[in-house]
């Protein structure tokens, strides 16, 4: 009983690790979604959020002898907020004003974000000349995880609950926030308007497609930081490709959580544990993989339930993937 | 005198295409105006520009006398205008409070219960019953509009715009309606209201404007007009009005439904033990308010919806045998001669595909029959000719998509292309939908003559005049029950609203009398 209890104190920080990035990646596709963008680019965006983060973190690393804490923190956290920003205002040009089709669209950005990630990735750990080829950032990674002073002695409270990083509260912040606004403010009531049905939007006085640019790029920059926060505090390291799925499992958990931020936390740790639930239970590699699928099968199963139960809430926006033009006939 | 609203010289172009050229137009408060015009005559274009959904391409708009620019709904809202569309513009998961106030900035906080209170206010204002706190896809039509009339009130409009507000209403709701309308002319708002039903021109209006092609031809006064007069200003000619119903030749039962139930998904009684004959050489009406089960009906007939229970019979006249429709596919039942031609609200959704042209929607029906492994496209272009030429289909070709004509076109294509097939049972459903009332009759002049020819014709109207006009007999249909069968040469148009909002069946007693 005490061995149980002791692995799964040491197994729930580790779930909440793994969801974070998830949380972020979640969160700010459902803000882009509610705006009916189905962007398919949050993959390539976390990435791109990811290196940019891990460039800024690595050359002020190397161009300081000692490190500012409060430049340490706040370099990389805007150079991920800046290059995923990028990244959701090519997405919105490309959806919003030149109406391209967005799945088209957004899986090319993941193909270019994951491009640009490795390239600079590559090139970054090369200007390192320790001929490695990944990009270490071992001080920045102190600094990110810098957690409360007393977190230590509180027991398996203090460990499960108070030993994160302040990105890993950040993202639970930014999700209860969303989900405010999204449900309890006249913003949130326009912004799923223009998701379900733009037209009616439009005719109500909303600028549809101001709110499609607001919403697209401000998920983009939230998503971004999933990436920042496993380059720069789970991982500590640049790797190239090191990212992997989560993206897409992120996209997964926007469907599990029924398009509701606050949903999306508790099973951003889910789909954490879920995602290392190998780890603990004793298996070979190739029964790994398997494990690693449950997310996925989670999804579905949630898709099945909502599509059998047929709410109408739990429906994904009503225009969601499809582009709005005001005088089309 | 300044008008609410006066409109100079507007010209609106869609590429090639001009919707509106140089139209002037006026409306004073504490009148009712109504437009007038056929299918594609620019009404709702206009309309859409005083609304600031479209933008003119030139003219000018006066409001009170002042040049306004309307760039968007938001500055059409400053001016205080509303606009009620046709296709209602509505958020479905939305409550009616949440519709109402969507896009309002200017009331301080977000509080959805003093607007909820707001709402009832406004709507015990006028006499409109209205739970604030219901969601629309729970609404009925009727309850949809009146969120859309409550939501341009408590946005302050005094410049109502109605675009086709009574299409979807029973007579009843209509007159509860007129009667909302005529309280806002009186308490003084300006209100201009699109209709193709000229008898409601007639009764509500003060005055009429007519458009014909985009352009302005005239506006008249109603108590010095009637029908007639503007029928020829709306069409540019004299048309005659009138359907000439013969009386059935040798009626020979064609098709008996018999206590025929059918569930939706949700298990849901949408026919509940529904049993009539349709005979050959009888124009059938069905009257209902919309969703009370026609589409089921029609469908199960068609072979395209499950009965749960019950059985349709249908008695060849080639052969004289009675067939069971029940264990046929439906294209089985096509091939016996069974057509249905539905027309719903999108006009595209069964029957039609928008993205090919007028020749492939031909093949859609006739594609299997080819004997090699090539589409046979010769017959198809010849009936596609046809059809435009017979039904003065307007298209730049036979090879344009059907997306792209206007909505009367599209419902031509469509019947003409059922009637092509010659049926012995024609389902008609919604044929003139949104129909002008020209084209409208070229569809009710198609369905007497197949009625002529010995056909089974069922028709699924919304126009109760029209039904009463054209049918034999009319089949009322109440949430899934039948709740009269009636004789369309003596019934009237109370009478049969009445038995549209029954929920309750009769058995139809006088079924054989009648036949």
């Amino acid at each position: 009983m005490q061995a149980i209890l002791a692995s799964l104190i040491s197994f729930l920080p580790r779930a909440i690790m793994q969801g974070t990035p998830l949380l972020y990646g979640a969160t700010g596709e459902i803000i882009t979604e509610k705006s009916g963008h189905l962007n398919l680019g949050i993959p390539g965006i976390m990435y791109v959020g990811g290196i940019s983060g891990a460039a800024g973190a690595f050359l002020y690393e190397h161009s300081v002898d000692v490190m500012n804490p409060a430049l340490a923190i706040l370099i990389p956290l805007s150079c991920a907020l800046v290059g995923s920003l990028l990244m959701g205002l090519i997405y919105s040009f490309l959806t919003v004003t030149l109406r391209a089709n967005q799945n088209v669209t957004g899986l090319a950005l993941t193909t270019f974000g994951i491009g640009i990630g490795n390239f600079f990735g590559g090139t970054l750990a090369k200007l390192s000349g320790t001929g490695e080829t990944s990009l270490s950032l071992p001080q920045t990674k102190i600094l990110f995880k810098t957690s409360l002073p007393f977190a230590a002695d509180l027991g398996w409270f203090g460990s499960v609950f108070l030993s994160h990083g302040f990105l890993v509260y950040l993202a639970v912040v930014i999700a209860l926030i969303a989900a405010f606004v999204l449900g309890r403010t006249r913003v949130g009531l326009q912004l799923r308007a223009v998701g379900e049905n733009p037209a009616t939007a439009d005719a109500a006085g909303v600028n549809v497609n101001r709110y499609k640019y607001v919403a697209t790029c401000i998920g983009s920059m939230i998503a971004g930081l999933g990436g920042l926060y496993y380059v720069v505090d789970y991982m500590g390291v640049w790797a190239n490709d090191g990212f992997g799925d989560r993206g897409w499992l992120a996209i997964a958990l926007v469907i599990f959580a029924v398009w509701r931020p606050h949903v999306g936390i508790l099973g951003s740790y889910l789909f954490g544990g879920l995602y290392i639930l190998y780890t603990v239970i004793n298996i070979g590699v190739a029964e790994q993989e398997l494990f690693k699928m449950l997310p996925y099968v989670v999804t579905i199963i949630v898709l099945v339930v909502t599509s059998i139960r047929e709410k109408r809430e739990s429906q994904p926006p009503a225009s969601l993937g499809l582009a709005y033009f005001r005088e089309e006939r | 005198m300044n008008y609410a609203i006066e409109l100079k010289g507007i010209t609106k172009t869609f590429g090639s295409v001009v919707a509106n050229d140089n139209v002037n137009l006026t409306v004073a408060r504490g009148e009712i105006l109504s437009i007038l015009g056929e299918n594609g005559s620019g009404k709702t274009t206009l309309m859409n520009m005083i609304a600031g959904i479209y933008f003119p391409d030139h003219g000018q708009i006066f409001i009170d006398g002042e040049e306004v620019v309307i760039r968007s709904p938001k500055d059409a809202f400053q001016y205080k205008i509303g606009m009620i569309h046709q296709h209602f513009k509505l958020v479905d998961v939305f409550t009616a409070t949440e519709n109402i106030i969507l896009g309002l900035k200017d009331q301080g906080k977000y509080n959805l219960k003093k607007a909820a209170a707001r709402v009832k206010e406004i709507s015990e204002q006028y006499g409109f019953e209205i739970d604030p706190t219901k969601k629309i896809y729970e609404m009925s039509v009727s309850e949809k509009q009146t969120v859309e009339i409550i939501k341009v009130l408590y946005r302050g409009a005094d410049i109502l715009i109605l675009d086709e507000p009574t299409a979807v209403l029973t007579p009843q709701e209509t007159q509860k309606l007129f009667a909302v309308l005529r309280k806002m002319r009186d308490s003084g708002k300006a209100i201009i209201i699109i209709t193709h039903k000229l008898h409601e021109v007639l009764s509500l209006s003060d005055r009429v404007s007519v458009l014909c092609k985009g352009k302005y031809v005239g506006t008249v006064n109603t108590a010095e007009t009637n029908e007639m007069a503007l029928t020829e200003m709306m069409v540019g000619k004299k048309v005659t009005l009138n359907i000439d119903r013969s009386a059935p030749k040798d009626p020979q039962k064609r098709l008996e439904v018999k206590d025929v139930t059918c569930l939706n998904r949700e298990g849901v009684k949408m026919l509940d033990d529904v049993s009539f004959t349709a005979y050959s050489g009888e124009i059938l009406g069905i009257a209902g308010i919309a969703g009370s089960g026609q589409r089921e009906l029609l469908e199960s007939i068609a072979g395209l919806q499950k009965l749960s229970e019950g059985d349709i019979y249908y008695h060849n006249p080639k052969t004289g045998e009675v067939d069971d429709l029940r264990n046929k596919t439906p294209m089985q039942i096509r091939d016996l001669g069974v057509r249905l031609s539905f027309v719903p609200e999108d006009r595209l959704g069964m029957g039609l595909v928008g993205n090919m042209d007028i020749i492939d929607n031909m093949m859609l029906r006739s594609y299997q029959r080819g004997k090699t492994m090539f589409l046979e496209r010769k017959k198809p272009k010849n009936l596609a000719e046809d059809i435009i030429k017979q039904l003065e289909v307007v298209t730049p070709s036979a090879h344009t998509p059907v997306r792209r004509l206007s909505g009367g076109n599209v419902q031509k294509v469509l019947v003409g292309r059922e009637i092509a097939s010659s049926p012995t049972v024609l389902m008609a459903a919604y044929p003139v939908r949104g129909l002008d009332i020209n084209s409208s009759y070229t569809i009710y002049n198609l369905l007497n003559q197949q009625k002529e020819k010995g056909v089974a014709v069922i028709f699924v109207g919304e126009d109760l005049d029209v039904l009463l006009e054209l049918c034999d007999r009319i089949l009322v249909i109440g949430s899934g029950h039948i709740t009269g069968v009636v004789d369309a040469r003596s019934a009237t148009k109370e009478e049969i609203g009445l038995l549209m909002t029954k929920t309750t069946a009769v058995k139809e007693e006088n079924e054989n009398e009648n036949a």
